[in-house]
């Protein structure tokens, strides 16, 4: 008796769940397919629509008064202006996961038509940005992307296969197209610049590359003492070493500092990523060529010309969809609503002065 | 433990003192060995080590650490420990690179005299905090880095900004000795001839070995303090200004967690942790050591995971030395006194 008890109460305690847990399920969708802020936007797209005026664009970028952001949200104000749309900026002060989160509620309050943000942590503003998406927001992540399903589209800087077929391109013209090439990396787990340092590697495999050799990846840990002791590493090591290709701001400044002091400069060429600030000394002194980074500025370009097509309905997201981003000119989402910017821009002593980042 | 050993000034007691000097000519001449070890092994791997440009690059890398590792070997002698010169360095390098990039004229003496002040200023603090606030320089480390952050924000000073001066001044040499070598030579010698000939310096190790006894001896062990960390912080902000001079791009973060690499050199030179014995000397030699691991690892093509298990284990071993050296030195005292 008192086991039938127990097992009819089990049985309606787990009924009572299951129902309860169908009921947020369908809440949920319901919700979702109200507010056309799925995952998937199955809502058709007009690419002939024309663009509004007036948008009103937020960015939210990773933190305040951080160079590189303020300098890739000036690149939407820009955008906004020939958009005729209304730019504002808003963000903390620190960089950390949950700090966007009252920005992004704020920002709904104030009925704004499109968010851009450079997400802290990818799942930490995910609630927050449906929310918004639910209230009829269009969301861009331009930078550091937001979690795929709280985001309309993905601005990406570079694709990690367009970043590592430039930094191939860049060492093979600099090396004549043969000889000994080595790398000089941040950390050894840091995800991007491994991810960048395998496309190299496969790039080098090719036949055209079979002229290049690479002998070691070097790790720097972005210190500027190690990269000193790496890059000298690599020079004693390898005598025939003819290019170090240092994908990483605080490395690339490092051996350009190195070698622009030691009896090396002019025989071992030194290319990478890194910033024309940074580099700007060492170009001018013959010890950098070339290297290259994209734009932070189109970053900011391209979100905001991304979020006026998505307000505009002229795009809502998915893959093949089209749109004009002004100077940039044409571009196509790819596969999970990413818009990836181009290939790096190529600095040198030619155009290093055009730029001040 | 360590108290009967170096505080003990040398006229008195003839006898222990062959006991001391053999014990010193030991733990220094170990870390010479070492060396000596390492860089023969590593010359028949790869005969460019011994290259004069290689040379040269170690003992610059070698300059900056060394000469804020006299800085702490000189608190560590008083039983304390400075944690706060990464810091340090990082604010002065900052300070000393923004005031030569909005400055182009200002000359190389001004940026050092510049680094030292602001350095010693920040010491001074630590010291007073320290002694009279009973709190560890563990606070300062954060606090000024803070400030660092705050004031820099993101920027980076470029070497672009920075005067061709400043920059040469960073790689050049006078008669063949680099400026930074130069003066980490300078730094090490001034602080050998004040730890060892003058009461100023004597007065350190007694305080490191019993703080009591100090008190009681009428030292006046608060000054000291004050004044040990203020050459400390004065040292790292020598030091940042060399690093700037150095590195050329600077920004926040320049220097973090230099702190443990300084302490580690101070250490594995023999400069005991709990204070009253050690040399600025071997503190150098410390620096030297690790930074020529440094550049051996990186010839030697070894997986850069084992460099800090072999800072690791020369800790542990210099540690471990320092109390079985301790013991014995204490066994043997004790002997004697029982004999007389």
């Amino acid at each position: 008796m008192t086991t039938m008890t127990s097992r009819l109460l089990a049985g309606v305690l787990v009924a009572g769940l299951v129902g309860s847990l169908a009921a947020c399920g369908g809440t949920t969708k319901d919700s979702a397919g109200a507010n056309s802020g799925g995952t998937q936007s199955t809502a058709a797209a007009d690419p002939n629509a024309a663009a509004k005026q007036g948008v009103k664009m937020a960015f939210l970028p990773k933190q305040l008064n951080n160079p590189y952001s303020d300098i890739e949200v000036s690149g939407g104000k820009t955008a906004l202006e020939e958009l005729k749309g209304e730019y504002k900026l808003v963000g903390p002060n620190d960089a950390s996961a949950s700090s966007q989160v009252s920005y992004i509620n704020t920002l709904i309050q104030q009925q704004q038509d499109v968010i851009g943000i450079a997400a802290n942590d990818s799942n930490a503003v995910c609630p927050s940005l449906n929310q918004a998406r639910g209230a009829g927001v269009k969301v861009v992540a331009f930078d550091s992307d937001a979690a795929r399903d709280c985001r309309d589209v993905f601005v990406n800087q570079a694709s990690t296969q367009g970043i590592g077929d430039k930094l191939v391109e860049l060492a093979s013209k600099l090396a004549g197209g043969s000889g000994e090439v080595a790398i000089l990396s941040a950390t050894p787990n840091a995800t991007n610049q491994n991810a960048w340092i395998e496309v190299v590697r496969a790039d080098l495999a090719k036949p055209e590359h079979s002229g290049l050799k690479l002998v070691k990846i070097a790790y720097g840990n972005d210190d500027d003492q190690k990269s000193f002791q790496e890059a000298q590493g690599l020079l004693q090591s390898y005598p025939n070493l003819k290019v170090i290709i240092s994908p990483t701001t605080v490395g690339i400044a490092a051996a350009a500092r190195y070698l622009s002091s030691s009896s090396y400069k002019g025989k071992v060429a030194l290319t990478g990523l890194g910033t024309p600030n940074q580099l700007r000394e060492y170009v001018k002194n013959g010890t950098v060529t070339e290297f290259a980074l994209w734009k932070p500025a189109d970053v900011g370009y391209l979100a905001a010309y991304a979020g006026v097509a998505l307000a505009s309905g002229q795009i809502t997201g998915a893959q093949g969809q089209k749109f004009k981003a002004g100077r940039l000119g044409d571009y196509t989402i790819g596969a999970n609503g990413e818009i990836v910017l181009g290939p790096p821009t190529v600095f040198d002593s030619a155009n290093i002065d055009n730029f001040t980042f | 433990m360590n108290a009967t050993k170096a505080a003990t000034p040398r006229r008195r007691m003839a006898a222990p003192q062959a006991i001391f000097s053999t014990v010193f000519k030991a733990r220094e001449s170990g870390i010479v060995l070492a060396l000596i070890l390492l860089i023969a092994f590593t010359a028949t791997r790869n005969s460019r080590f011994l290259s004069a440009q290689s040379i040269r690059d170690i003992l610059l890398g070698t300059a900056i650490l060394a000469v804020l590792a006299v800085g702490q070997a000189i608190v560590m002698i008083t039983r304390n420990i400075d944690l706060s010169v990464g810091s340090v360095l990082g604010l002065s390098a900052f300070a000393v690179g923004s005031l030569l990039r909005d400055n182009q004229g200002v000359p190389v003496i001004v940026a050092l005299l510049a680094g030292l002040v602001l350095g010693g200023a920040c010491g001074v603090l630590n010291g007073v905090l320290v002694r009279f606030g009973q709190v560890p320089a563990l606070g300062t480390l954060y606090a000024l880095r803070g400030v660092n952050y705050l004031w820099a924000g993101g920027q980076q000073i470029n070497a672009d900004r920075l005067p061709e001066s400043f920059l040469d001044f960073g790689n050049q040499a006078i008669l063949g000795v680099p400026w930074l070598v130069l003066i980490g030579l300078v730094v090490l010698a001034v602080a050998t001839i004040v730890l060892r000939g003058y009461r100023a310096g004597r007065e350190l190790y007694a305080m490191g070995s019993s703080p009591q006894a100090a008190e009681l001896a009428g030292i006046k062990v608060s000054r000291n303090t004050i004044a040990a960390f203020l050459v400390s912080g004065a040292l790292a902000g020598l030091a940042g200004v060399l690093f700037a001079a150095r590195f050329g791009t600077i920004d926040a973060a320049a220097g973090t967690g230099y702190e443990l690499n300084v302490v580690a050199a101070a250490v594995v030179g023999g400069v005991a942790v709990f204070g009253g014995s050690g040399t600025v000397w071997g503190a150098s030699l410390g620096a030297l050591l690790l930074t020529v691991i440094g550049s051996c690892l990186a010839v030697l093509d070894i997986n850069q995971f084992w460099q800090q298990a072999i800072v690791g284990a020369l800790i542990l071993l210099a540690i471990g030395a320092d109390r079985l050296v301790a013991s014995r030195v204490a066994r043997a005292l004790r002997k004697r006194d029982s004999h007389v």
